[in-house]
């Protein structure tokens, strides 16, 4: 998927890939999408929460060798 | 009740039309409103300091009003230099206290070190309190600092207790700018309207 920035949120916990993810989407324009890339298992259900509440549409979420991956849209 | 025929009728006409249009409009009003939440931070401690600085931060990346008041003992976590916040295992059966190096059987003995013994020997709580920042910074959870910072970034409103701040003898230099000093009185009517109140 093709994205605009990438935000390495790996070895963060709670909340800080919330509070970076948030930081890094005000710096991109509408419509642009961030990769985030997590290993806080807590994040996959804080992501999906985020995204409701802001209105940032969470376009993926996955997991591969314990490693999370993300893509939000940015409202 | 004394109602007359037509108004009993005009009566249901607008409850039907109520229950039919309320919903969505209260809906609307929900929607459009942004969350509120109102903290009292009451601890100073190492340990106690995270949960007002964790949901401060995290409802106000979430787009909430957040305001806390600090007061009593929480007025520590405002002073400039939080560096020598403590965390202290003595008589605080629930905490686990494990080594934060060393191979994983070291890591994984929990010590479970008698009060008495705890009480009675000097620089407990600052070793404690070093394994506690080792801990953390294992653990990849942000310094207190960090959180406090990113929640001023992003606009959590921090009120200070000022009948607290001359009891124990502060001066409002000794904590961070951008604080208003304020009273109960004034704390109140922002809980009273806040969809989140908590006391930490």
């Amino acid at each position: 998927m093709n994205f605009d920035k990438e935000l390495d949120a790996r070895g963060l916990n709670c909340p800080l890939p919330i509070l970076r993810a948030k930081k890094a989407l005000a710096e991109l324009t509408a419509g642009q999408t961030l990769r985030i890339l997590a290993t806080d298992p807590g994040s996959v259900k804080d992501f999906q929460a985020f995204a409701k509440q802001t209105g940032n549409e969470l376009l993926s979420s996955a997991e591969k060798n314990k490693e999370f991956e993300f893509f939000i849209k940015r409202k | 009740m004394g109602a007359t025929p037509e108004i009993a009728v005009i009566d249901d006409l607008i409850r039907q039309r109520l229950d039919e249009i309320l919903p969505q409009k209260l809906q609307e009003i929900q929607e459009s409103k942004t969350p509120s939440m109102a903290i009292i931070a009451t601890k100073g401690t190492l340990d106690w300091a995270y949960p007002p600085f964790i949901l401060a931060s995290t409802a106000a990346a979430l787009g909430w009003d957040v305001t806390i008041f600090f007061t009593f003992y929480g007025l520590q976590l405002v002073k400039k230099d939080v560096s020598d916040l403590k965390v202290s295992p003595l008589g605080n059966p629930g905490m686990p206290m494990k080594m934060p190096f060393g191979p994983d059987w070291f890591k994984s003995i929990n010590w479970n070190i008698p009060n008495v013994i705890q009480a009675g020997i000097p620089g407990f709580e600052t070793v404690a309190t070093k394994l506690m920042q080792q801990t953390i910074a294992n653990n990849g959870v942000a310094k207190i600092e960090e959180l406090r910072e990113l929640s001023q970034e992003a606009g959590v409103k921090f009120v200070v207790c000022q009948m607290t701040v001359e009891l124990f003898g502060f001066n409002h230099e000794d904590f961070v700018d951008g604080m208003d000093y304020v009273g109960a009185a004034s704390f109140l009517p922002v809980a009273q309207t806040a969809d989140v109140t908590l006391f930490i």
